[in-house]
């Protein structure tokens, strides 16, 4: 497994438990403990999320509160959501051009066979 | 549900996996599979849909035969330059095209890319995979040679996370 930093992020985002965590947290910061309870899971649980989305850089953990609350950190999340709006608006962009050249090429065909049509009962 | 005369954008998926090294994008288009082959492999038809709308595609080699080569230079309205060359491997009447890919602003660092066309009637759904050499040069080739420069904004994450969850 690449220890590259997209690798670990799309690494990290691949779980749906640990997408709910982020979306919980960009609302605000959060203690493990409140992180627990939407969750249905125990402490060492989401703990285990946490440390995950903390080696990837997605949450940061204070040391210095009691309750040592979690934060997002966006920085790496925009990267990764940088590099794939990239590649889906090269492409994106590309398919939907494809698509206006195809309905051109099928108006001409249908024009084409319409004159042969019009040539054909002008033979008769 | 699509009516009649409505404008309809396709949606493309795409599924990029952690630590692979490839890219599945798949999109259905309106348009019989002949038609899309040829808007593959027509040089003229495909200067006018490949790439971002803001290059013009300057076609400098188009041979689509097995063992033909291919150049596309994307000319931006500043006038820079972004080439893109490979080697056609196989391709198959109306079925599919696998060719070498090459960004030149980062030579030496070649993917393989395969789109192939399904038959669904009146419509064809595109598949198209890249195959990176590595999972660097797959994030490596999109990050330097597809940049924008747009800055993602926190709305951005937010659609990120939603349409992930």
């Amino acid at each position: 497994m690449a220890n590259d930093q997209l690798s670990l992020t799309f690494a990290a985002l691949a779980d749906p438990t640990r997408r709910a965590i982020l979306a919980r947290l960009a609302q605000g910061e959060a203690s493990v403990t409140e992180l627990a309870k939407p969750f249905d899971l125990s402490l060492p649980g989401v703990s285990k999320h946490l440390k995950v989305l903390q080696r990837a850089g997605l949450v940061r953990q204070s040391r210095n509160a009691q309750w040592r609350p979690c934060r997002l950190d966006v920085s790496r999340l925009r990267e990764a959501s940088e590099w794939v709006g990239e590649y889906r608006r090269f492409w994106d962009e590309s398919f939907r051009r494809l698509d206006d050249v195809l309905q051109e090429m099928i108006k001409e065909e249908k024009k084409t066979d319409e004159d042969k049509g019009r040539d054909h009962d002008a033979d008769d | 549900m699509k009516t009649k005369g409505e404008i309809t954008m396709p949606t493309t998926e795409y599924v990029i996996e952690p630590g692979k090294y490839e890219i599945v994008s798949t999109v259905v288009l309106d348009a019989p599979r002949e038609l899309v082959f040829k808007a593959y492999t027509d040089p003229a038809l495909f200067a006018k849909w490949w790439g971002p709308s803001r290059y013009e595609n300057r076609i400098e080699k188009f041979d689509t035969r097995p063992g033909g080569s291919w150049r596309v230079v994307q000319v931006g309205a500043d006038g820079s330059e972004h080439g893109f060359h490979g080697v056609n491997h196989d391709v198959v009447v109306n079925e599919r095209i696998c060719q070498t890919f090459e960004y030149e602003g980062v030579p030496g660092h070649v993917a393989l890319q395969t789109a192939t066309f399904e038959d669904l009637g009146n419509k064809t759904r595109i598949t198209a995979q890249i195959v990176f050499q590595s999972v660097m040069d797959r994030d490596g080739m999109v990050a330097s040679g597809m940049r924008s420069g747009a800055d993602e904004s926190m709305e951005r994450l937010a659609e990120l996370l939603a349409s992930q969850s």
